[in-house]
């Protein structure tokens, strides 16, 4: 159960990105937000891991109220929230493979454990053939993919996703959004922040999705 | 707990992957921090070595008194007479004139100088030990004797112990002087080279807290870096004074054997050389400490 309550964004400089937006997101929901780039869709995610902070109201995660919770806190959070960033965040100093093992790297997953679920990951994305490749080789949709099997990799109960299909071709796009779908299915809470219209279409022909719109940081249910 | 020492282990293995991985660069960091450690580490050895040497003079509460050339046996017998009826003496030896050529024709080197002589250039001599050690009654009783006929020198050793000492606290104020100042070096040797590292990881870490990474996480790494940097550097430092000593030690003891002694420059002992290197190893965790505190706090992830 995520909720947003009345939650206003205002940045430094006066930019107000979300104005007073309440929302609630049922366990194992599938849940787009659309709007045109500035509205706000970035913004709303960034507040689950606490990237940003908000300036009031409240956002609550399975109970727990993230918009006031302690630093040292954070990235326990974290490593519960499966995220997609907008720039996909991937390190072309290292293997693909080595990208997947970072989340578990850093948390002290003993390496044998954190190998196999990096690996079962990457199968799961249809990436295991690639795992010694630097992702600099990969495509535009395999990159998207290996950033999915990083958000995936510590088996999260919520993912969020941040533009995942911008800048692919429709089939590519659609590959992607299959594998939300399958983590939806599992019982996974996924939000994905999109203008990508054909992709909300193709979700909603396969499950039962929910729609919200942002429009200049305001909620249009 | 398991995946606490797990974290720290892999933060080390990770430090030692990243100092193999720029090797030129980690020789020379480390070289830069031995030398500036190997002179206040080389200074102490000596004041260590000097204070050893004096000690072992100053054991004996003494004074030589050298007798004029022309002094006659009888005045010999005379003056050790009175020197035995001192107060708290404790034993009177004389070394005749003849005694002390022998001894000095031993030398090879001296043979030749003696021989270009027409005669015995060395005087008779008392040496004259006291009961107790104490400089003030020794000093009283040289200047007594000092002042008596057919003496010609007396030579207290304990004063010059006493020298020896007493240059030694002001050369011990010196090296601290000296180490506090080159400890500077040390530190900023880290503090930028840590600085350095995490700009060019900056990518990284920014991607690792978007994971889940603790600051302690990140951090560690950082810290490990920067005490095993010093604790190399100490060891460079102390493998240049060892090598400077095995140096010096042969010509000091050729120099020592002219002195009749088997005086050599030791090492420092074990806990003196453990001292060193973990002062160094803490001097780096203090630079890493700085760098991370400074530099790490000032990027948060958008």
């Amino acid at each position: 159960m995520i909720e947003f309550s009345a939650v206003t964004k205002r940045y430094p400089g006066g930019h107000e990105a979300l104005k007073s937006v309440s929302l609630s997101v049922a366990d194992g929901e599938l849940l787009f937000i659309t709007g045109h780039s500035g509205a706000g869709k970035s913004t709303l995610l960034k507040l689950l891991p606490v990237i940003e902070r908000v300036t009031s109201g409240s956002v609550v995660v399975n109970g727990q109220n993230v918009s006031s919770m302690r630093a040292a806190a954070i990235p326990y959070l974290r490593r519960n929230i499966g995220q997609i960033f907008q720039d996909q965040k991937l390190l072309y100093d290292r293997s693909v493979f080595d990208n997947v093992m970072l989340p578990l790297a850093v948390t002290g997953v003993h390496p044998k454990d954190a190998a196999k679920r990096a690996r079962a990951a990457l199968d799961k994305v249809g990436l295991l053939s690639r795992e010694k490749a630097n992702p600099i080789t990969l495509s535009g949709g395999e990159q998207q993919r290996l950033a999915i099997a990083r958000a995936i990799v510590n088996r999260p109960a919520i993912i969020i996703a941040d533009e995942p299909t911008s800048n692919l071709d429709t089939d590519y796009a659609g590959e992607i959004i299959d594998l939300f779908i399958a983590f939806h299915q599992v019982g996974v809470t996924v939000m994905i922040a999109t203008h990508d219209e054909d992709a909300v279409r193709r979700a909603a022909g396969k499950t039962t999705t929910r729609n919200v719109q942002l429009k200049a940081g305001e909620l249009i249910l | 707990m398991t995946a606490w020492l797990r974290l720290h282990w892999m933060a080390f293995g990770s430090t030692l992957a990243k100092l193999a991985s720029t090797p030129f660069a980690t020789v020379l960091n480390v070289l830069v921090i031995g030398v500036a450690l190997a002179l206040p580490a080389g200074a102490y050895s000596l004041l260590f070595n000097l204070q050893n040497a004096a000690r072992n003079v100053s054991s004996d509460p003494e004074f030589s008194v050298f007798l004029a050339l022309e002094v006659q046996k009888s005045e010999i017998a005379e003056l050790e007479r009175r020197l035995k009826d001192l107060a708290g003496i404790a034993k009177v030896e004389f070394r005749s004139r003849e005694s002390a050529l022998a001894e000095f024709r031993k030398h090879p080197s001296m043979g030749d100088v003696l021989a270009a002589l027409d005669r015995n250039p060395l005087p008779d001599a008392f040496v004259v030990r006291l009961a107790d050690n104490n400089g003030d009654v020794l000093d009283r009783m040289a200047e007594q004797v000092r002042g008596w006929a057919h003496v010609e020198h007396v030579q207290v050793d304990s004063a010059w112990v006493r020298r020896v000492a007493a240059a030694v606290g002001v050369g011990r104020v010196a090296v601290l002087l000296l180490a506090g100042l080159l400890s500077f070096a040390l530190l900023a040797v880290t503090f930028n080279t840590i600085r350095l590292q995490i700009l060019t990881q900056r990518e990284e870490i920014e991607v690792a807290k978007l994971l889940g990474a603790t600051n302690g996480t990140i951090k560690r790494p950082f810290y490990y870096y920067g005490a095993l940097l010093g604790l190399l550097g100490g060891g460079a430092a102390l493998g240049i004074v060892f090598g400077a000593f095995w140096v010096l030690n042969r010509s000091v003891a050729e120099f020592a054997q002219l002195y009749a002694s088997d005086f050599r420059l030791d090492r420092l002992p074990p806990a003196d050389l453990a001292s060193i290197l973990a002062f160094a190893a803490a001097l780096g965790l203090a630079g890493a400490w700085l760098s991370v505190s400074r530099h790490l706090q000032s990027f948060e992830p958008r």
